[in-house]
């Protein structure tokens, strides 16, 4: 703009001030509650991104797991007569999936071969590319001139972690994975096939493991730092204590009782995974879907992203500078892989200064 | 994608996705819960709302504003002599059963007093640019914290025009021109109590029609939601809306209504018979506030930001059609400016050496002279000296032959004086006081060379004395 058209300081106050407004009496109905169906029918027509990934060895029921979650049965059942690979692969799989007129794209991103190998140093490695290579994707989307009205989001919104069920307590495999995890990701570890525990080995397990993340300081989702209120804080407090969930996956129905479950038939009895005294897969699906998903996505995008694009955006300045020109290719994975443990905080991030 | 997926590691591999699909679930999964997840998000955050009013004083805007949040939020009127527009924003907290709203209105204070009303519209577009600039520059921090940030974008502007009954001002017009690709711009027929039904309907056609052939573009009520589309379409047709503030209450039957009561009758606010207003309130605040909002963010602060970052020379695709990320360019700038100051520095420091060398010869030059200076007078002293020496000298010389000369006439004198007896005691005495005596005895003697000598033993009486002082 011509700086001379520009008249001289025509605010009396340039922005207005966001703390202290004064609240103000209505003096009657006006309308503004209506908004929140506004919102509603934006967000039906718009559609929801749901990205879900799930991580452990293989054969402790993954895919049956994401089936079981979203009830969507594929054709041919997963795992079944082929070999784990010998490299680990990351398998993503869409879908769009509607209920009562919401719509929901969910992207399932799979990992067989994880933690099968003989040796698997730096088997983690792969999936944090593969996770931040999504939020580069984001980034770069972000910072384009003309961008997109709505960019798609394709960050990995929550990690499942199988913890197989030892009866013990985490591997080492586990913690470092857990470690380097937490800090780009939510997670949500569980421990798998659980119905090869008895309720108090269940317990014991579980205890201990919830000790072992304490003392390696392990900060899985629903993460306590990030509790708004009071309310929160009761309800996550209450997840915190039964996380990990022991779960159990099952694709296949069953009649008990004259009714149709879904469940794992034994000799011994039929394993119902609706039932919450068989198992704690209605807790899984209620944290997942029911009442947290929007909450994994904020803090995803509010948290995570925020973070790796600090980092991201902070490196530039430090790359070498030769006589020609800078370069700036997106980051390989091992770049950024192995984060010092920080902590993730809502609120102003202050590591970028570090090493890198 | 493809490029993404070879930057991975070398122990994994990623496959494409495959085609995206729907699929149906063979039972309920609960995932309608997500935009209930969505909205109980939305009344914690809270949600914010940012009005600005445009229109003349004493047209009716804070009436307006203050009857459609049902509220009195200030009280005083403002003044009609104001050099040049000035815009006030003031927020409010408001709050609905459980939702909170963050209500910022923007008022144009002194719009269309001005004699020379020019530059009237100026200092509006710089308000509303300055806060698409906060918006970007909180934006484009490294550390920021969007969730947080109290967003002062103008999400709708209403545009107050005076009901004269016959045509939009030039002064409308220019302002809506310059608006209309900046916010969204709602134009209501303020007073609207002032025209009669008649004059309503060709008059609202006259406004219409005049925007329209001067292409400015006005807010439209969306159509593609079906729900609200032929609500929206209906309420389209009606533009601008002919609204009348009130926060009187007047009783109406038996009912008591907002109203401005006249001799001739009571136009009722809130009856659809008399105005508008219950029109602007429902689509303004409840049909379409989510929509305007969107539109301020999606539509206009993607023009406002892809504008200025052109401006300042980004681009998405570089001189070769290659993709230039905004990085890239942001590097660029860095390492031009960085070579440019340094060159500046660089320069600035040989000027700098350049004038210390200037100055350091001058003094040099100066010191110069001023030794020659002292060595010449010191020389000149010297010479002086050396001549005073020489005159003492002499003079010296001459004090002792004349002492001799006195000497051997004191002899003289007392073999004399034992003869004549005591006119020479007179004598004597006069000997003893400098000068005179001796003039007397000296010009019997001798004339010429005595009377030098006197002149010179005066002289180096003096030049003695003069010695004698350091």
């Amino acid at each position: 703009m011509d700086p001379l058209r520009r008249s001289p300081s025509p605010c009396l106050s340039s922005r207005p001030s966001s703390p202290s407004t004064p609240p103000c009496e209505m003096l009657g109905p006006v309308g503004i509650e209506a908004v929140l169906d506004q919102l509603k029918i934006k967000a039906m027509k718009m559609g929801f991104e749901f990205n879900i990934m799930v991580v452990g060895q293989s054969g402790l029921g993954k895919s049956t797991m994401v089936n079981t979650l979203f009830k969507v049965w594929k054709s041919n059942p997963p795992g079944l007569g082929v070999p784990p690979p010998q490299t680990l692969q990351l398998h993503s799989v869409t879908h769009v999936i509607e209920e009562k007129g919401v719509k929901l794209k969910l992207t399932v991103t799979d990992t067989p071969g994880f933690g099968d190998q003989i040796n698997n140093d730096n088997c983690w490695d792969p999936i944090l590319g593969y996770i931040n290579e999504q939020y580069e994707q984001y980034l770069q989307e972000e910072l384009l001139i003309t961008r997109q009205r709505h960019i798609p989001d394709t960050r990995v919104h929550c990690c499942v972690y199988f913890v197989p069920p030892t009866g013990h307590c985490l591997r080492p495999l586990d913690i470092e994975f857990l470690q380097r995890l937490c800090q780009t990701v939510n997670v949500v570890p569980v421990i798998a096939r659980a119905d090869s525990l008895t309720m108090e080995e269940r317990e014991a397990f579980r205890r201990r493991i919830q000790q072992n993340l304490r003392t390696h300081c392990i900060n899985v989702y629903p993460q306590m730092c990030f509790d708004e209120d009071i309310n929160d804080r009761i309800l996550n407090s209450k997840l915190r204590d039964r996380i990990p969930f022991a779960v159990v996956g099952a694709d296949q129905e069953h009649l008990v009782n004259g009714r149709c479950v879904l469940g794992r038939k034994t000799n011994w009895g039929i394993i119902e995974v609706e039932n919450m005294a068989h198992c704690e897969f209605p807790l899984l699906r209620d944290l997942l879907i029911r009442s947290h998903l929007q909450d994994l996505k904020d803090i995803t995008h509010n948290v995570h992203y925020e973070n790796y694009r600090v980092i991201r955006l902070n490196e530039s300045h430090l790359l070498p500078r030769g006589p020609g020109w800078v370069n700036l290719a997106p980051a390989s994975p091992g770049q950024l892989t192995t984060p010092r443990p920080f902590k993730v905080c809502r609120g102003a991030h202050d590591d970028s200064d570090d090493e890198f | 994608w493809l490029t993404a997926a070879s930057a991975l590691g070398s122990s994994g591999s990623h496959s494409k996705r495959e085609n995206i699909r729907s699929l149906t679930m063979s039972g309920h999964v609960g995932f309608e819960s997500l935009p209930d997840q969505l909205v109980n998000r939305s009344i914690q955050q809270g949600f914010c709302f940012n009005i600005l009013c445009v229109g003349e004083t004493g047209i009716g805007k804070s009436t307006l504003i203050d009857t459609l949040f049902n509220t009195n939020f200030e009280d005083y009127e403002s003044s009609h002599f104001c050099p040049n527009v000035k815009l006030k924003a003031q927020t409010y907290e408001l709050q609905e059963s459980n939702v909170r709203l963050k209500l910022t209105i923007v008022n144009t204070v002194g719009f269309g007093d001005q004699i020379n009303k020019e530059e009237s519209y100026q200092p509006i577009v710089d308000y509303i640019d300055a806060q698409f600039e906060a918006y970007l520059q909180e934006e484009l921090k490294i550390k920021r914290s969007l969730f947080t940030y109290h967003d002062s974008r103008i999400h709708v502007c209403l545009y107050f025009i005076s009901p004269t009954g016959h045509s939009l001002k030039t002064l409308d017009l220019l302002t809506m021109k310059n608006l209309d690709s900046k916010v969204n711009i709602i134009p209501v027929i303020a007073k609207a109590d002032t025209v009669s039904k008649t004059e309503l309907q060709e008059f609202k056609l006259k406004l219409m029609s005049e925007l329209v052939s001067n292409g400015v573009q006005i807010y439209q009520f969306p159509t593609d939601d079906d729900t609200i589309a032929k609500d929206n379409a209906a309420m389209n047709g009606l533009l601008p809306f002919a609204v009348v503030g009130s926060m009187d209450e007047v009783k109406v039957g038996n009912k008591v209504v907002k109203a401005r009561q006249y001799p001739w009758g009571v136009v009722q606010v809130e009856n659809e018979n008399h105005c508008d207003f219950v029109k602007l309130r429902e689509m303004l605040i409840c049909t379409n506030m989510e929509d305007l909002r969107e539109q301020t963010h999606t539509r206009h602060y993607e023009l406002y930001r892809r504008c200025k970052l052109e401006e300042m020379g980004f681009t998405d695709v570089g001189p070769e059609n290659k993709p230039v990320s905004l990085q890239e360019t942001y590097e660029a700038k860095r390492h031009e400016f960085h070579g440019e100051r340094q060159r500046k520095e660089e320069e600035m420091k040989q000027m700098f050496v350049q004038r210390v060398k200037e100055k350091e010869a001058i003094l040099k030059e100066t010191e110069r002279e001023l030794q020659a200076k002292f060595e010449h007078l010191k020389r000149l002293h010297q010479e002086e000296r050396m001549k005073l020496e020489e005159k003492r000298r002499l003079l010296e010389e001459e004090i002792i032959a004349f002492s001799k000369k006195k000497a051997t006439s004191e002899i003289f004198h007392s073999q004399s004086f034992v003869a004549t007896g005591s006119n020479l005691r007179k004598d004597k005495d006069r000997k003893k006081e400098p000068g005179c005596g001796f003039e007397l005895l000296c010009v019997d003697v001798r004339t010429c060379e005595n009377s030098g000598g006197r002149k010179d033993a005066e002289k180096g009486r003096e030049g003695h004395s003069a010695r004698g002082r350091p």
